[in-house]
């Protein structure tokens, strides 16, 4: 019932489901809020394709504010950048992915994978939905990727072409290997396991002598493509180990097959036995399901982005007075290029118009546009909001202030030193034990039986086999991983657990990552407000889309707005209004005319005049995240706690009042300098885990050992990092954190579990009773055990811990 | 019991064209994207010409 009186009084649109302004535009017995919605329609009307709007209603996106300007792709005309985005080319097509941000919903699966009923030279076309990526088959010569770029912008899907999309190694290519050798080593593995079963059962000598050999030279026939092609990760890993005279896991695993392969061989070709074989497919098969376990992967999250990735590719610059639309990489020092409303700042430059807004929320977190002057330097990274300016190039975009911390050596190779995982530095002391006790094993029977001595060494070496041991760490993290990710906490890979777990350090970043742009406090100063003037303001910020406006209306709480006689707001400046032929301005200290001294220089100020004569200001403060004192509090208790931040000391009073606890507090940081506090925390031994969420945050994040980028939106953005946090999670880091090291805990008791296991199985090889089928046995019933007793441990931890619930039915 | 060495054989022959076939899907991409299929496979494939008068009879049931 209320909904039907809602379409009654206020008509949504067809296209997109937004409230229509007073006049919608009515087209075939439609409304529509705007041109650009409307065009859509008419597009898939005389397409044949409204059967878009019944995947779901209203299923598109608002055209409002698309911008329309006709020349913007011109850059895709030009040889070298067409060459370096399309996929693969030959003499008809060409393939290209683009990353369209806007698909959000089966309709637009469904209308972007029939493009070719819209423009017949578009081949096919291909939507992967959680990467919102779009491949598009054309033929090149009647159509230009130019004009495909066009038709779906027109479509209301414009791509996202940044400047990182021109490195042609950029291209993501999926690793498909491990799902084949995982393929290859289940299918030998399988028959392996057919062609052994009579040899266990003693029903080989009821079948003739024949069939034993055969079953034993299949099994030799299918362990060749296991040894030689599935294994082939694990020499390569366990050969650079060597190298670097160093001892990981693969190491023992690697000489575990070895002892299989070639103890077998000799058993099958030399005595007529059964050998190993099936145990060896198992082992591997085994080995790289606990790879493919731990390869859990966030495809719509990007966790290697630079400054590439958000700057554009293509910029307008002016030449006397023509615009010109020119690629990024060839702008130089001089030129003077026209920012617009909504564009992003390329690269350092100083403004030549009268004056800007640029919101440096990308950069440093604060989503209040800081107003700049004619003559001012404005950094790259910015977003310019409101008319379109002029900038003088000062540097090139890969020299600016903010990109010049990617030229800094932490990001050419990655010099930080890395925590050793567990099951690394266990492989160590694990290895040599077990070589140890095959030479004991050997050197103790081969006086009394030279076969039984070389039997005892080399099965030492098969049952000594990690498996159960390199099982129980993938699982672990890879389960870890996984509830992580319930938590809307990614990790970029399963490393990061660990690392995660032996932090000791822990430092912040400030402006938007310990405070909330959202969760401003709000002071108002000078005459009472009377409910009048309350009900004016409320009419006024109401109709503006500035931060500092939404939050005034909060402020203001519920109050009927008045009714205004004119209302206008110049951006960058302030909200003009008319009421009762007085004229009320809301807004900054000069357009106000305000006059007064002595403003303490943090947060933002909004004064308010009638008639030119200054009424009161409000100072606008962004407040702390609501759960971040009680966050500090449990945190300062096992880890040392640091602040750094880009904004002047002024608050550091009042900060650690309201954080009560130890914190070394450290302000006016650049983006260079954070990076440099933590390579001296790392060079102190520290091991640290940084939390930031600006583009300024980037090298701090790069030098951590674990960096973890606060996001709000988490495919938005997020620079380069270990993890992603979403903000509504960031009151269960120390449940993270803690979570973190219980996983740890539990390898180490599996490890204790596995060793358990080769304890038993090795005192049955050094006396010479290891038989095939025990082997087969044995091998198994530790892998599946070390892989159920993780699995279980940390969805337990994480039920306590309150990561997962259970839900009751 | 001869027979056995036939019925390896054709074990074998089968096995090994699964693993072809899923080498195959491998190439494809069959497993780079999990999700869209799901949605991909409840869309309706409906005839060219009718698709005009669908829109306004499913509007006037919602």
């Amino acid at each position: 019932m209320k909904e039907a009186f809602q379409a009654n009084t206020q008509s949504k649109c067809f296209h997109c489901g937004e409230n229509c302004d007073k006049n919608p535009i009515f087209f075939d017995e439609k409304d529509f809020c705007c041109q650009g919605c409307k065009l859509i329609y008419e597009i898939l009307d005389s397409n044949d394709l409204c059967d878009y709007y019944n995947q779901e209603t209203s299923p598109g996106k608002s055209q409002k504010a698309s911008s329309s300007l006709q020349n913007r792709f011109d850059y895709l005309d030009d040889a070298e950048v067409i060459h370096k985005l399309v996929d693969f080319r030959n003499d008809k097509e060409s393939h290209l992915t683009f990353y369209i941000p806007q698909i959000h919903c089966a309709s637009c699966i469904w209308l972007l994978e029939r493009l070719y009923q819209v423009n017949s030279s578009i081949v096919g076309s291909r939507v992967d939905f959680l990467k919102k990526k779009v491949q598009i088959r054309y033929l090149q010569d009647k159509i230009s990727l130019k004009e495909v770029v066009q038709l779906l912008s027109v479509l209301g899907f414009e791509p996202n072409i940044r400047l990182s999309d021109l490195e042609q190694n950029a291209k993501n290519r999926v690793d498909r290997k491990l799902l084949t050798k995982f393929a290859v080593a289940g299918f030998c593995f399988g028959n392996m396991m057919l062609f052994s079963l009579p040899e266990y059962f003693s029903e080989v000598e009821l079948l003739g002598t024949g069939f034993k050999s055969l079953f034993d030279y299949l099994n030799v026939l299918l362990s060749l493509p296991i040894v030689f092609y599935s294994a082939s990760d694990y020499y390569r890993s366990a050969w650079n180990a060597v190298l670097q005279r160093h001892l990981n896991m693969d190491v023992p695993i690697v000489l575990g097959i070895f002892a299989f392969f070639f103890y077998s061989l000799w058993e099958i070709f030399a005595q007529g036995n059964a050998g190993y074989m099936d145990s060896l497919g198992g082992l591997l098969f085994f080995l790289l399901l606990g790879k493919i376990y731990q390869q859990k992967t966030f495809a719509t999250l990007e966790f290697d982005r630079d400054y590439k990735a958000y700057f554009p590719i293509a910029v307008t610059r002016l030449i006397e007075n023509r615009e010109e639309v020119v690629p990024l990489i060839n702008i130089q020092v001089g030129d003077v290029v026209l920012v617009r409303d909504e564009e992003l700042v390329p690269a350092d430059g100083v403004l030549m118009s009268d004056g800007a807004s640029i919101d440096y929320s990308f950069v440093t977190g604060e989503s209040i546009p800081v107003p700049k002057q004619k003559g001012d330097l404005i950094y790259a990274g910015g977003r310019q909001k409101g008319d379109p300016m002029h900038l003088l190039i000062q540097k090139i975009p890969s020299q600016s202030y903010l990109t010049d911390l990617w030229n800094n050596e932490s990001f050419e190779k990655s010099t930080k030193r890395l925590l050793e995982p567990l099951a690394n530095r266990i492989s160590g002391v694990f290895t040599w034990t077990v070589i140890g006790i095959a030479i004991a094993a050997f050197g103790f029977w081969i006086g009394k039986d030279v076969a039984i001595a070389f039997k005892a060494f080399t099965t030492v070496l098969i049952v000594a086999c990690p498996c159960a041991l390199s099982m129980s760490t993938p699982f672990t993290l890879g389960n870890t991983l996984r509830i992580f990710g319930k938590g809307k906490f990614y990790l970029k890979n399963a490393s990061v657990v660990e690392r995660l777990a032996l932090a000791d350090t822990l430092v912040f970043d400030k402006t938007g990552t310990l405070t909330d742009p959202a969760n401003a406090s709000i002071e108002y100063h000078g005459d009472v407000l009377s409910l009048e003037t309350k009900s004016i303001l409320k009419a006024m910020v109401d109709r503006s889309t500035h931060p500092l406006s939404n939050r005034i209306s909060h402020w203001i709480g519920k109050v009927e707005s008045a009714k205004l006689d004119r209302i206008l707001e110049i951006k960058g400046s302030g909200i003009e209004a008319i009421y009762k032929d007085q004229v009320i301005r809301l807004g900054s200290k000069d357009f106000t005319k305000a006059c007064i001294q002595e403003l303490l220089e943090v947060g933002n100020y909004v004064f308010l005049s009638v008639e030119g004569i200054m009424l009161g200001y409000f100072h606008i403060q962004s407040g702390l995240r609501g759960s971040v004192p009680e966050v500090i509090q449990k945190l300062s208790r096992d880890y040392e706690l640091h602040v750094l931040s880009g904004d002047h000391s002024h608050e550091k009073e009042v900060l650690s009042q309201q954080l009560a606890a130890e914190i070394n507090f450290t302000f006016n940081q650049k983006p260079v300098d954070k990076l440099n506090y933590l390579k001296a925390l790392d060079e102190k031994g520290r091991n640290t885990v940084m939390v930031g969420d600006g583009l300024n945050d980037a090298g701090a994040l790069q030098e951590s050992q674990v960096g973890i980028a606060l996001t709000d939106r988490v495919s938005h953005f997020s620079p380069a990092s270990d993890a992603i946090l979403d903000a509504v999670s960031f009151a269960k880091i120390p449940s993270f954190l803690s979570f973190a090291k219980a996983s740890r805990n539990i390898i180490k008791a599996s490890f204790v579990l596995s060793f358990l296991y080769n304890i038993l199985g090795l005192s049955l090889a050094v006396q010479g009773l290891l038989s095939p089928v025990l082997c087969a046995i044995l091998m198994p019933l530790s892998s599946v055990s070390v892989v159920i007793f993780t699995t279980l441990a940390t969805n337990f931890v994480a039920i306590r811990k309150g990561l997962i619930h259970i839900n009751k039915p | 019991m001869e027979v056995i060495f036939i019925l390896i054989g054709i074990s074998l022959v089968l096995a090994l064209t699964f693993l072809f076939l899923f080498f195959g899907a491998i190439k494809d991409g069959q497993f780079d994207d999990d999700y869209t299929p799901s949605v991909r496979i409840l869309f309706e494939n409906q005839p060219k010409k009718s698709i005009k008068d669908q829109p306004k009879k499913s509007k006037s049931h919602e």
